[in-house]
């Protein structure tokens, strides 16, 4: 039974998010979304540094590995402002997916090499699944690992332009592997895509008996991709909520201040209403991340379902948000100038990434039928 | 983050524990409370009306209250882990909530020395069951359009009208009312409050059928009612400000959760319904469905969480309360419709879901509607300007109400 209680973050949590939302509003104002978005660029290096400084893509990597060693609510908070800025960097692709499944599976050697480097920023690393439309299945994967080499074709694989190591998801006898890729070490082509939100671009990569090695038991890679996705999932969806947030705020500024039929059109029923709904779904999505998050750092078995939740709602909120924003900015909404785009982009981007919503959602019911079926 | 009591909350619910295992029967398994069908017969009130007193004679009634009115001024996080604790016992149904949690603070805030004496004791202890008497056939969002008049003559009150959606009229002793008082100023301004004697000549008192059966709400016509000028509640013409303490104490919905029927019985239920040839939970639109209910109620679940944790630290739950109910109450409507849609040709006879889709449309009304709702997480939460009124400086018996006669 539940009863008071903390859910909450502590002060000292709410200060570093506080201190997050100030550096960014100085080195990642939208401007940096747009610059490499306007400049044919795929992420900006400085800010990647930048925030490496500040420790936050080691905020869950522990200090023996050169991390900062927070935890996942900490890791929760930044997220959420990284989300905010929409920040041009591959944070969720390094930190949320490479750093979690090495900090999950590395052996200590693969711990030391890799964890090192993603904390300092120095690498960059990502997660290759997708082989075509949808969402592959064990039995779909054509992509192979075999003695200490990894062959086939990957697409839509984030960061993939810029990534130095990737975790790749690979057949290997009758199961899969994760196979972990320098993709500095030769036997890979990369083509860059061109992507619905270019500040968070993908690539396909393609692979030619690339030298490899797995990431945990060989053959149980996909069970170790599961864990993987669940602990991306909830630090995403703060993420997620992070950009809904400031879509919303920003949606709520521009209709106070646009005036129709001789008054604000924020004090139009059709319009209020519809800022009431997504106020509602962005605090149903808070709330189920914050479960998510209490979950995640105390490696709580309820994250198998705190996690679909979390995923779900938050891509649901993000949508929401941004559909609504070029749309309650009418016109100027559709226009490059204005910023509901960069939003829009990155709402749908987000969508996709780890699986959507529908593949939660399904993901959800199996976990739910399989715990009543116990 | 963490779910535990601290040391004072563990030691108040110690308390409350030790208080309800002296009185009480813990409830069995799947054994439940609060039966709405069974609240007006004699026998559960008389029930109700002891464990009330009992409650009141050892200081665990009206918790919140300030002392000198009999109550301990707990926070309001101990009064939530009372509720979470009784709520553990088998108990009669609550039948004195819009007493103790509205009507008493009215009283408090505007009534006289003689008022209090003569009415909170009473009500405190349960010997005295309270309704509120505001809405109105044409004044349900809009309430203050009412149009129960009240005239004086001598030192009475002749009340004519009529007021519905009174909870439990037909078992209280006194009733709140806010009347007209001057149809010639504007409408905020023309209204004066009231406490009547439900059981006085002129107090006409009918049960509402409710489409899903029951009866939990009542009409009552006022006709000549009678009530002297000592039962005046503040200054006339004053009644909105009032009844605004009355509205302001409606009790903010706390712990979430809800949507009526839960996850499992729906995977249940999909497992034995047959859809296209095999079980409706192996088709992809029924299991969408069922994912989609399980994360808005977790959302719920998990914002009530939040709740306590504010109340926890003394704060006090604001206007966003309104999601409780803005997401809980459709969501309620919404899984029963799709629990009858899976019986499909089955879904006809009249079950628990069917039951529930029936009494689902009165919660997204009563108590304001999802609309009001969504005013109030509009205005007074995201601090967006209300929509310009055409009723606020003209005199009420000016304000049209209704289109124009040809």
């Amino acid at each position: 039974m539940i009863s008071a209680m903390n859910f909450d973050f502590s002060e000292d949590q709410k200060l570093l998010q506080k201190t997050a939302r100030d550096f960014l509003a100085e080195h990642s104002p939208l401007q940096t979304n747009r610059d490499v978005l306007e400049g044919g660029k795929d992420w900006s290096p400085e800010l990647w540094k930048a925030t490496a400084e500040m420790g936050w893509q080691g905020a869950a990597i522990p200090e023996i590995y050169g991390g900062a060693g927070f935890g996942h609510l900490e890791l929760s908070l930044i997220a959420t402002e990284i989300g905010r800025s929409l920040a041009p960097i591959p944070f969720a692709a390094s930190v949320y997916l490479a750093t979690e499944a090495i900090l999950l599976a590395g052996s200590d050697a693969q711990k030391k090499k890799w964890l090192t480097a993603l904390a300092s920023g120095g690498a960059v690393g990502t997660v290759a699944l997708a082989e075509g439309p949808g969402f592959p299945s064990p039995a779909s994967l054509k992509t192979s690992f075999s003695g200490g080499k990894v062959s086939g074709k990957k697409i839509g694989v984030p960061a993939g332009n810029i990534a130095s190591v990737a975790i790749v998801a690979a057949k290997s006898g009758s199961g899969v592997t994760l196979a972990l890729v320098d993709l500095a070490a030769g036997g890979v082509t990369r083509t860059p895509t061109e992507s619905i939100d270019p500040t968070q671009a993908s690539a396909e990569l393609n692979f030619a008996g690339a030298p490899a090695e797995a990431l945990g038991a060989e053959g149980k890679g996909f069970e170790l991709l599961e864990r993987v996705l669940d602990r991306a999932a909830v630090l995403l969806a703060w993420e997620q909520i992070g950009g809904a947030e400031r879509a919303f705020e920003i949606t709520r500024e521009f209709a106070m201040g646009r005036y129709a039929f001789g008054r604000p059109i924020a004090s139009f029923q059709a319009l209020k209403h519809r800022m009431a709904d997504q106020y509602v779904s962005l605090e149903l999505a808070k709330s189920n991340c914050y479960w998510g998050a209490w979950a995640l750092s105390g490696d709580d078995p309820e994250l198998a379902l705190a996690a679909p939740s979390a995923r779900v709602s938050a891509t649901q909120a993000f949508d929401l948000a941004s559909i609504e924003m070029v749309q309650m900015h009418g016109g100027v909404g559709f226009t490059w100038e204005y910023d509901c785009h960069l939003f829009y982009r990155r709402a749908k981007q987000q969508g996709l990434v780890i699986g959507t919503a529908s593949h939660w959602r399904e993901k959800l019911v199996q976990r739910l039928a399989a715990k009543q079926a116990a | 983050m963490d779910f535990n009591d601290t040391k004072e909350e563990a030691e108040f619910r110690a308390q409350a524990r030790a208080f309800l295992d002296k009185h009480r029967k813990p409830l069995a398994k799947g054994e439940a409370n609060n039966m709405l069908s069974e609240r007006d017969d004699p026998d559960t009130i008389k029930r109700a009306k002891e464990w009330q007193a009992c409650k009141k004679d050892n200081g665990w009634a009206v918790l919140t209250w300030p002392k000198e009115f009999g109550g301990r001024e707990a926070t309001p996080i101990q009064s939530v882990i009372w509720s979470q604790e009784e709520a553990k016992y088998s108990v009669p149904p609550a039948i004195f909530g819009i007493g103790l949690g509205m009507l008493g603070p009215t009283i408090m805030a505007h009534g006289t020395p003689e008022q209090k004496a003569k009415y909170i004791e009473k009500m405190a202890r349960g010997d005295e069951i309270w309704c509120q008497l505001f809405s109105e056939p044409a004044a349900g969002s809009d309430l203050a359009g009412l149009r129960t008049s009240a005239v004086k003559k001598g030192d009475d009150w002749i009340i004519n009208g009529q007021k519905i959606w009174t909870t439990g009229a037909h078992f209280s002793k006194w009733g709140m009312i806010v009347t007209r008082t001057d149809p010639t100023v504007a409408k905020h301004a023309g209204l004066t409050y009231f406490i009547v004697d439900m059981e006085a000549a002129g107090v006409e008192i009918r049960q509402i059928k409710q489409i899903n059966g029951g009866s939990g709400f009542n009409e009552v016509f006022f006709s000549d009612a009678k009530v002297p000028d000592s039962n005046r509640l503040g200054r006339v013409g004053d009644g909105w400000r009032v009844a605004l303490t009355t509205l302001m104490n409606e009790r903010a919905s706390i712990g979430g959760g809800g949507g009526g029927m839960r996850t499992e019985d729906l995977i249940r239920q999909a497992r034995q319904a047959e859809l296209n040839g095999k079980p409706a939970l192996e088709d992809s639109a029924v299991r969408q469905k069922i994912a989609d209910f399980y994360i808005r109620s977790a959302g719920l679940k998990y914002t009530g969480y939040r709740t306590l944790t504010a109340l926890s630290r003394g704060t006090t739950p604001g206007p966003e309360s309104s999601i409780g109910k803005l997401v809980g109450a459709p969501l309620g409507q919404e899984v029963a419709a799709f629990a009858i849609e899976m019986q499909g040709l089955a879904g006809g006879a009249l079950g628990a879901a069917q039951e529930a889709y029936l009494g689902s449309p009165g919660l997204r009304i009563a108590g304001g509607t999802d609309e009001i709702m969504r005013n109030i997480l509009a205005e007074r939460v995201l601090r967006l300007p209300p929509e310009p009124r055409l009723d606020k400086e003209t005199a009420f018996r000016d304000i049209p109400t209704g289109p124009p006669s040809k």
